[in-house]
């Protein structure tokens, strides 16, 4: 009986675990092929990634953090989902959020703005930092 | 001549009032950004990151003919309290030239984004409770048949007028190639009375001067700068619902996101007919206290 619910308890607990992976990468499956597709227009330009390295600063650090581990129980950017996703992929979450899980929508930033974020993100600066 | 430099003496008051308190607000360490658009009466679809708080104050100033001049002014206080959620309190309270200054109410106000991602037209839901007297002049929303005429109580009278009112918004708001195109459907109920509902409504657009961030920050840049046009005003009430009787306006407004500081906004508003005032001027500052609470939590594992 007790070998029964130990059983239990570990099948519950590993669905939960794949279902919390499951909700954290949500948006990435919600991203139109379209959007995914759209190139960054200002990708490896240095004035692109500078302002969206300030962008970043003002928007995104609070949270995320200026060195992008995240802060205050918000979620880091080091990881391989966002290191793999495509520029369309990112600029999608920026202009939709994920409103569900606290990340907010950026569409109030205006849309080139959004790209110099994507390129900073995708900077190979920031990219060799966090390997 | 007395009168008129008492006047001048009352609304310098305010407006030192205005100047310390902007201090105060602005005195903090933390740095401000803000994506909202420069509106005074209109609601964007632009929440309140989740975590901030922002603290705002609305300053209002006007002549009307035949009235006493008067200064409104207003303290915001919004929290994001989640993505799709945001909350405010208002304080509100006003000053009027031969008069007296007297503190008006408040407002609570919440706004949900029922859906969770962007789309062409966003909805918004806005709910509001105020415990607001007559003697309100920050004319946050012009409904039913507001107008010059209601200003004409002195304010011992129109403070006993005590109206506890519940307020819901449609707001419906799009962002595209760098505009904001926002447009409100106001009603207003007085709980307290059998008056009947009023409604109103506000629409706006706007666009920052220019699309793209420079790669080096500056004070005065135009990617600093946000400019648009706000136009309100009342439709009646269920028993007298349609334009007559009513005060509308048509205001352009710009705002600036000073770096590292506080946004500026400033907006004069112009009566469009008899029953409205000629003009309505307006000032605000807001500054945004990023991750407020956020202090109190450690760092979590990503995504």
């Amino acid at each position: 009986m007790r070998k029964g619910m130990g059983v239990a308890c570990l099948v519950f607990g590993c669905a939960a675990l794949l279902a919390a992976a499951e909700v954290n990468q949500d948006w990435l499956r919600k991203v139109p092929a379209a959007e995914r597709a759209r190139a960054n227009p200002y990708a490896g330009q240095a004035d692109a990634i500078a302002a969206g390295a300030r962008l970043f600063a003002d928007h995104c650090a609070r949270c995320h953090g200026a060195d992008l581990e995240g802060e205050r129980g918000k979620p880091s950017l080091r990881t391989e989902v966002v290191k793999n996703a495509t520029d369309g992929e990112i600029f999608w979450l920026l202009r939709n959020g994920d409103l569900r899980h606290g990340m907010p929508s950026w569409s109030g930033l205006p849309e080139p703005e959004r790209w110099e974020v994507v390129a900073f993100l995708k900077s190979r600066e920031w990219r060799e930092a966090g390997s | 001549m007395f009168r008129i430099r008492k006047r001048a003496e009352q609304l310098g008051r305010v407006w030192t009032g205005v100047g310390v308190m902007a201090l105060g607000i602005f005195a903090g360490p933390q740095r401000c950004v803000a994506q909202e658009p420069p509106y005074f009466v209109t609601y964007s679809h632009a929440m309140e990151e989740p975590g901030n708080l922002e603290v705002e104050f609305k300053g209002t100033q006007a002549a009307p003919k035949n009235d006493n001049a008067f200064g409104g002014a207003t303290v915001e206080f919004e929290y994001g309290a989640k993505a799709w959620w945001t909350t405010e309190v208002y304080l509100s309270g006003q000053t009027t030239a031969n008069d007296s200054t007297v503190f008006v109410g408040f407002r609570w106000e919440n706004r949900f984004r029922p859906l969770m991602e962007e789309y062409r037209v966003n909805p918004v839901l806005y709910f509001e409770y105020e415990d607001i007297n007559a003697a309100d002049r920050a004319f946050l929303e012009v409904v039913g048949n507001d107008g010059v005429a209601d200003l004409a109580a002195r304010n011992a009278e129109a403070r006993s007028d005590v109206q506890r009112e519940m307020e819901m918004k449609l707001i419906l708001s799009s962002n595209a190639q760098g505009w904001n195109f926002s447009e409100n459907f106001i009603s207003e109920k007085n709980m307290a009375a059998s008056d009947p509902w009023e409604f109103g409504y506000a629409v706006a657009a706007s666009r920052p001067l220019t699309l793209r961030a420079g790669a080096r920050e500056c004070v005065f840049c135009r990617e600093n700068f946000v400019a648009g046009a706000e136009m309100y005003g009342g439709l009646g009430t269920t028993d007298s619902p349609g334009l007559h009787d009513t005060s509308h306006y048509v205001a352009p407004t710009v705002g600036w996101n000073i770096p590292r500081g506080p946004t500026i906004q400033f907006s004069p508003g112009f009566g469009l007919n008899d029953n409205s005032m000629k003009v309505l001027w307006r000032v605000g500052a807001q500054y945004e206290f990023q991750q407020f609470f956020g202090r109190f939590h450690r760092a979590s594992e990503v995504r």
